[in-house]
């Protein structure tokens, strides 16, 4: 355990941001961007069912065999998905009714399985729920970002961008524009980005 | 009946393809549309998975419903899922070698596909019978298909195109995928 694991691991949410560097998790991003409330309500969701299952697996890494780690993850993480599940019904009902359909689908989010392989399977407990955290909010802030531009842009009368089509399209050139921004950075900070 | 079967047709087809309408399965869209012979393959091999995993969730959602455990929903039938992936890899390394090394890497990422999860959800949801899940199933993973078939066919095109340099791989892809949902959505009501 050492400083530059815990460094990186609290950087990997903007230099290695999983919506627009790693394209994970399109689906939801897509999908669930489409007004700010949703976004970040879903962004959240993930977001704790990443950090709690990043723990438990970097808890359980060296009891789980190599062979049935993949089985084991994914019921890890559907534990903790039926838990935010039960929550968000139980005490945000209105949240529920309008992202009820996508909550289940965090599970197959390949951000969470991403990192449970890359990351908390080879790291300690504590590197491993910073690696979350901040990919955790790396998440939120990039599927927050889509939904208020999505929102801005359909309340101006531009209905397109509410729908999948606007989903597309938007992410694209927040894509587009991210990758300019992060060639523009790496050239000034090429130092920072080796160490 | 034949009515009820032929807008689940349609609807999983077209007007509510599971790419352009529901925005499910993107990863494998974006990931595996840049030639179009794998393209066809892991959308028929998703559409095998989709039709099986859907039919047998559809039977075990009513032992759940019996034995009153339905918020285990999503942890019976993500496990299913992907034990049938792994059946299919079994099965298809002994039947068919070709197939089996062509699908290669693909095959045991459709565990991860949302589209799978997201049908056998819908599914049990709409309250569907045994025949018409199959149908929404088998209508889904084609649409799943044509959206791949689609999407590899620009992209072939796209590889000889000047493409401005933070706009190259997925930016552009994503683009071109609005487009063709802007088409798609274009049969919006068509058949309601």
């Amino acid at each position: 355990m050492n400083g530059k694991t815990l460094r990186n691991a609290a950087l990997g949410g903007i230099l290695n941001n999983p919506v627009f560097v790693l394209v994970l998790g399109m689906c939801p991003t897509i999908a669930q961007s489409n007004s700010i409330i949703n976004a970040f309500g879903l962004g959240c969701a993930t977001a704790v069912v990443l950090v709690f299952s990043n723990i438990a697996i970097s808890l359980l890494r060296k009891v789980i065999p190599d062979k049935v780690r993949l089985p084991a993850y994914i019921v890890i993480i559907a534990t903790f998905v039926t838990i935010v599940q039960m929550v968000i019904s139980g005490f945000l009902p209105e949240l529920y009714a309008s992202i009820s359909s996508f909550i289940p689908l965090i599970v197959v989010n390949c951000i969470i399985l991403g990192r449970a392989e890359s990351f908390a399977s080879k790291n300690s407990v504590l590197a491993s729920a910073v690696d979350g955290l901040s990919m955790g909010i790396g998440f939120i802030l990039s599927i927050t970002l889509l939904g208020a531009i999505r929102q801005g842009l359909g309340a101006m009368g531009l209905s397109l961008f509410v729908q999948p089509a606007g989903g597309f399209i938007v992410l694209g050139f927040v894509m587009a524009l991210f990758n300019c921004l992060m060639g523009i950075f790496k050239n000034r900070h090429k130092t920072l980005m080796e160490a | 009946m034949w009515m009820t079967i032929f807008s689940i047709v349609i609807s999983g087809l077209i007007t509510n393809n599971i790419i352009f309408s529901q925005t499910l399965g993107i990863c494998p869209f974006l990931g595996v549309s840049k030639k179009l012979d794998s393209a066809v393959g892991m959308g028929l091999a998703v559409t095998f998975v989709i039709v099986l995993s859907s039919v047998v969730c559809h039977y075990l959602y009513m032992l759940l419903e019996l034995a009153e455990l339905t918020y285990l929903q999503t942890i019976i039938f993500i496990l299913i899922i992907a034990a049938l992936v792994q059946l299919l890899d079994i099965v298809l390394k002994k039947a068919s070698p070709s197939l089996y090394t062509s699908l290669g890497v693909y095959l045991a990422l459709i565990t991860t596909n949302c589209a799978v999860l997201g049908t056998a959800n819908n599914v049990v949801a709409e309250g569907y019978g045994i025949l018409e899940t199959v149908v929404a199933g088998l209508s889904v993973g084609l649409g799943f298909t044509l959206a791949l078939i689609l999407m590899a066919g620009v992209r072939e095109k796209t590889q000889r195109a000047v493409i401005p340099k933070p706009f190259q791989g997925f930016p552009i892809a994503l683009i071109i995928a609005g487009i063709m949902a802007m088409a798609f959505s274009g049969f919006n009501g068509l058949f309601a």
